[in-house]
């Protein structure tokens, strides 16, 4: 072998996110020991797992919100924060770190709406700025996804002036208007009142349908059931259990896991 | 004996109840006195033959007052645009991972916003006795400029060098304190969505930080108009030193004093109001009512000002 190249790790075909070892320490604390999981493309993924079991801090290692200290982890067989050049991992340039997260949608617990911005110059912000996309493109787009998630009526709305879960619906549609490959959710929620929570998972299970490929850290074990491809039960840091969820919640195999789901369901 | 008793219940009827408003016989006695204190201060000032009310006429609209209130703004104007350049320099390294720069900004701030503006002016008024000739020379090139140091600091850019610097040390307080309001959330939304640090910075992060920088840095700037009066120790013809030169010859101090307050008292009311009017711009994702810039404030500002009377 003269060169490395991420294919040489032998990453099974048609996988979107593939994780093998990943590890992840802030200062002494060591969060993530040893992460392995792969996301088939198109495929929704829901990760479960008791607070402080470090499923948001994977999370966010897939589109290098935060660095990793050690393993692979790679999006369409590339890592997302380095190149891999003869065996060492280099930190990208911050450009090519831009262009490479633009294709990979986050969705926060707290939204993260711009607060300057109307709802709909919140989805054109991205597109405009990053994409090159033009005003007139830019708001036929935004309103197109306003009307998916059933505000169209709301784009001249500060978020301020929304409710909980319209902020998350306008924040899934702002996601969306860069086209994203994979949708990252990071317990989106979590912060709302329970009357709010189906509006936003209906436009979850929506999306779901549209064959996205979604990562969903959640404790909604009901979506998880209805809508996920695959359960994965996470605890200290690695992956305890990963498999078909209807299964996994009918009968899993790890005892903690069954403890976890006992206390959940 | 009980009240309720000498009441029938059968007479007196809930929708007749109705409250009586109490008393404030403190609040009127000391309205009272207020207003009598202030028809003595009006006949005293009015009766006084020293305030010299003809005079004060005479000289606010006077040519070289006048050019006084235009180098005192043009100084204000001035001053904050440079303070404000260098103390967002200032409040970015403060914020910046490197340890270096970080101390470089505290120690900037520290020394510029601790040092009297006074001091600064009159050490800058005699930077010749330090620095005798400005040269400029590079390394292999030879000399680009050279002037003596007295030619090149005229009062004026003297006054604009000192009171920016020190200036800069409050602005990079306020800048940074907005910047640090702004939650982090937006800055992680906004890099997910593939936008670069100085676009985020831009974009995000500083609109956002301007409803927190907007308020002090208009007090900063009514402040800031007022210390310029200091210039006139190193003979700048601000509004102040263009009195002082009057009244040196005609001795009409106290007249020309209140033509100066008159002045100030002036500008900073103007200011004020453009300070309300960028704080209802910056503040309008907050109060409601679609988007759209500075008609929108305008048409706000009405509005809201006949609620409150109502």
């Amino acid at each position: 072998m003269t060169t490395d190249r991420e294919q040489d790790f032998h990453v099974p075909e048609n996988t979107m996110v593939y994780a093998r070892g990943v590890r992840k320490s802030f200062g002494k604390v060591e969060v993530l020991k040893g992460v392995d999981l792969k996301v088939p493309t198109g495929s929704v993924a829901c990760i479960i797992g008791p607070s402080g079991s470090g499923k948001s801090t994977f999370l966010r290692c897939i589109n290098h919100l935060e660095d990793i200290s050690g393993g692979l982890l790679l999006v369409e067989d590339k890592f997302v924060g380095y190149d891999l050049v003869d065996g060492r991992l280099h930190v990208v340039r911050p450009a090519e770190l831009c262009r490479r997260r633009a294709d990979i949608g986050m969705v926060f617990q707290n939204f993260n709406l711009f607060g300057h911005m109307t709802a709909l110059e919140n989805l054109m912000e991205a597109p405009i700025q990053v994409r090159g996309q033009s005003r007139a493109e830019a708001r036929e787009r935004g309103m197109a996804l306003l009307e998916r998630v059933g505000l169209a009526h709301k784009a001249d709305a500060w978020p301020r002036q929304l409710s909980g879960g319209q902020q998350q619906r306008v924040a899934i549609a702002r996601a969306l208007a860069m086209d994203p490959k994979l949708l990252l959710f990071d317990e989106p929620t979590s912060a709302l009142d329970p009357e709010l929570v189906g509006e936003v998972l209906a436009v979850m299970r929506d999306l779901a349908q549209s064959g996205i490929t979604m990562i969903v850290v959640t404790h909604e074990i009901g979506f998880a059931r209805e809508v996920g491809d695959q359960l994965i039960f996470m605890d200290g840091g690695v992956v305890e259990e990963a498999g078909d969820p209807r299964e996994m919640l009918r009968d899993a195999r790890s005892e903690r896991t069954r403890a976890f789901l006992s206390h959940v369901l | 004996m009980n009240p309720s008793h000498s009441v029938s219940p059968h007479r007196l009827r809930v929708e007749d109840l109705t409250v009586v408003p109490p008393r404030h016989i403190g609040l009127w006695v000391a309205t009272a006195l207020v207003l009598a204190l202030l028809a003595m201060l009006f006949w005293a000032v009015g009766t006084n033959a020293a305030f010299d009310w003809p005079a004060v006429g005479k000289y606010l609209f006077h040519r070289s007052i006048l050019r006084g209130v235009l180098n005192t703004l043009l100084l204000t104007v001035t001053i904050m645009v440079f303070a404000t350049i260098i103390g967002t320099v200032m409040a970015i390294m403060r914020l910046s991972p490197s340890r270096i720069l970080r101390t470089f900004a505290n120690a900037y701030i520290w020394f510029f916003r601790g040092a009297p503006a006074l001091i600064q002016l009159i050490f800058w008024f005699n930077l010749a006795i330090i620095m005798p000739q400005i040269t400029l020379s590079l390394p292999g090139i030879g000399t680009l400029f050279s002037a003596r140091t007295n030619d090149v600091m005229t009062p004026f850019l003297t006054a604009v060098v000192a009171l920016s610097l020190h200036e800069a040390g409050y602005m990079a307080e306020i800048i940074r304190a907005g910047i640090t309001s702004v939650p982090a959330g937006q800055t992680e939304a906004a890099s997910t969505l593939g936008m670069a640090r100085g676009r985020i910075l831009r974009r995000i992060v500083l609109p956002q930080a301007m409803r927190f920088i907007v308020p002090p840095t208009g007090n900063e700037a009514i402040n800031l108009m007022k210390a310029t009066s200091l210039v006139s120790v190193i003979a700048v013809d601000d509004l102040l030193y263009s009195a002082q030169t009057i009244y040196a010859r005609t001795f009409e101090t106290i007249p020309l004093l209140i033509v100066v307050a008159f002045w100030y008292l002036a500008m900073v009311t103007i200011m004020s109001i453009g300070q309300h009017f960028l704080e209802l711009h910056f503040n309008r994702s907050d109060s409601g009512g679609g988007g759209g810039g500075f008609r929108a404030a305008l048409r706000q500002a009405f509005s809201l000002s006949r609620g409150r009377r109502a």
